[in-house]
């Protein structure tokens, strides 16, 4: 990566303490609580494992948590091209507000994310009117709270920046020449895109669209303020939080085995993670050669 | 577009297509799906007279909320400094078997649902888990405590810190370390004179964003701070989202106080970029 990067440095004591320390800490912080899931969900059998995790409120949850997973990630990615680009292509005034903006989810509480949204669409927000007014024009009756739109639209505030972040670095790094170069020569922008952009950047894309899968699967906070009927908008952690809190032991082993779908979901794109990294890495050094 | 025409005879020539189009949809998005819905709530909060706003936001469990979510993150943010450190280090300057997972592993808080991670250390820090009877026999209490709290914001936070002073180390140039070693620095002298100086604006801008992920979170510490006002285990998320419950729905004072919670995060949001910026600008 690097050729100043001292790997095979003499290491005295100090070397392994440190990692002695590193390796404590990560099983400790981060190992156990994974094992710890797993064992929870198993305490009262496999079978009450099976049947704790195929109720019909799980399998609402599962399709809702799907549901809004895939739209915000839809959602995201567009944006995530469109912001890259416009970002990394041009210069133009305020483009440094414009890219702090975009971050902004990323440092919020997710709480905000939710009440904004309810103060906006609520029964007293102010586009409700608005809202009102699309429905009966267009037939329909959708709402924006409380419902699974609603989840939808906080499932994707929270995970707004997810895929620009992992793409403007990528393309500030290859500069514009090639895409100022097909231009002059006559590419369209669509082609400019897919013939020399899109190679650049897929290894990024990918990693992007995975973090946000990632968030949205699991994103709690947000979509708790303007979810709250279960087995009907709620995603799969308010139905791991509806099992804990009703306290009784065998709801906690429920909700852990709920719990455990997540996890493995969550091991799984982390496993994709480190490939789509490892294979990216490896076609930068032969680039780089 | 012919705006756009007008405009770039003053700059470089725009010869990239696509200015207008990408503009008017990441504008219009960012609006339409962040920015009006973050206006409503200031929208909201402003509805409160002056007096009814201080009113709201100096009670003293939106008070003692605020403090309990500040001192929670900065010593979890502070911790995880330290041992963002050292797991970088490690990650960056070493190899051993399994380096690699150790790497991977670091980014499980990321990846796991805070509710899940919420539930499970809340279970494990319990005075019937086993973490939670290891630190009972120090006299401390995990669960339903700050230091439950605390502990669950470590979780959180560490791969803000580790990610951000990875790619720092791997950039830093080897010479300056090998000069001070050969002037006969010892290692140690070394890593604080010649190292930490330029990790500290990285170290910074890892503080401060897993400090801002502190303050707002919500999933992973409602289960283990046991939410109790006497105890002083509130956090602010949880305030606001009582406010939101049910039975006692107070619109305005949770956009009050949410108002409040959003000046501190842009404050934060704008000097981790303002170190950021200064750190690329040395570098550069």
């Amino acid at each position: 990566m690097n050729k100043n990067k001292p790997t095979a440095r003499r290491g005295g004591a100090g070397k392994y303490i440190l990692i002695a320390v590193s390796v404590l800490f990560v099983l400790v912080m981060l190992v156990f609580p994974l094992g710890a899931v797993i064992g929870n969900s198993l305490k009262n059998g496999l079978a009450y494992y099976v049947s704790a995790i195929s109720t019909k409120y799980v399998a609402s949850a599962l399709r809702v948590t799907l549901i809004a997973t895939v739209i915000a990630v839809l959602v995201n990615t567009f944006f995530g091209l469109m912001a890259a680009w416009l970002l990394t292509k041009f210069r133009f005034r305020g483009q440094g507000v414009l890219a702090t903006a975009i971050d902004i989810p990323f440092s919020i509480s997710p709480v905000i994310a939710g009440l904004a949204y309810i103060m906006t669409f609520g029964r007293s927000g102010w586009a409700t009117p608005a809202v009102e007014w699309l429905n009966d024009l267009l037939g329909t009756d959708i709402s924006l709270v409380f419902s699974v739109p609603g989840v939808v639209l906080a499932t994707i505030f929270v995970t707004f920046p997810f895929v620009s972040r992992e793409l403007i670095p990528v393309l500030n790094a290859n500069g514009r020449d090639e895409e100022e170069a097909a231009a002059l020569m006559g590419a369209g922008g669509w082609r400019i895109f897919r013939k020399i952009t899109l190679p650049q950047i897929k290894w990024a894309l990918l990693y992007g669209i995975i973090l946000c899968t990632a968030r949205a699967l699991g994103e709690f906070g947000a979509v708790y303020a303007v979810s709250k009927t279960r087995g009907k908008t709620f995603t799969l952690p308010l139905e791991i939080d509806a099992l804990y809190m009703s306290g009784t032991a065998d709801s906690i082993t429920a909700a852990f085995a709920v719990s455990s779908l997540l996890v493995i979901m969550a091991i799984i794109l982390l496993v994709l993670r480190a490939v789509v990294e490892h294979i990216a890495g490896k076609n930068g050094k032969k680039e780089a050669q | 577009m012919n705006e756009a025409v007008r405009r770039k005879s003053r700059r470089r020539s725009r010869v990239i297509p696509g200015f207008g189009l990408t503009m008017g949809v990441t504008v219009s998005m960012l609006s339409i799906l962040i920015l009006i819905p973050l206006c409503s709530i200031l929208g909201k909060a402003f509805t409160l007279t002056p007096a009814e706003f201080f009113a709201v936001i100096t009670k003293a469990n939106v008070l003692k909320a605020f403090g309990t979510s500040l001192l929670c993150s900065f010593i979890a943010a502070a911790v995880n400094v330290v041992f963002g450190l050292i797991l970088a280090w490690v990650l960056v300057r070493y190899t051993f078997p399994g380096r690699r997972i150790l790497d991977g592993l670091i980014e499980l808080p990321f990846a796991m649902p805070t509710a899940v991670a919420g539930i499970t250390l809340s279970r494990m820090y319990s005075d019937q888990g086993i973490m939670g009877q290891f630190l009972l026999r120090f006299g401390i209490q995990g669960s339903y405590t700050r230091v439950g709290l605390t502990i669950a914001l470590v979780f959180v936070g560490i791969p803000f810190v580790v990610r951000a002073v990875q790619p720092v180390l791997e950039g830093l140039d080897g010479q300056y370390e090998e000069a001070a070693e050969m002037l006969g620095a010892s290692r140690v002298r070394t890593f604080f004179k010649v190292i930490l100086p330029e990790l500290t604006p990285a170290l910074l801008a890892g503080f401060g964003l897993a400090l801002a992920r502190g303050i707002g979170e919500y999933g992973s510490v409602i289960y283990i701070s046991g939410n109790s006002e006497k105890n002083g285990t509130q956090v602010v998320s949880y305030v606001i989202m009582q406010k939101l419950n049910a039975g006692n729905v107070d619109y305005e004072g949770a956009a009050a106080i949410a108002l409040v919670l959003l000046v501190i995060s842009f404050a934060l949001l704008f000097i981790i970029n303002l170190i950021q910026a200064r750190a690329a600008r040395r570098l550069g």
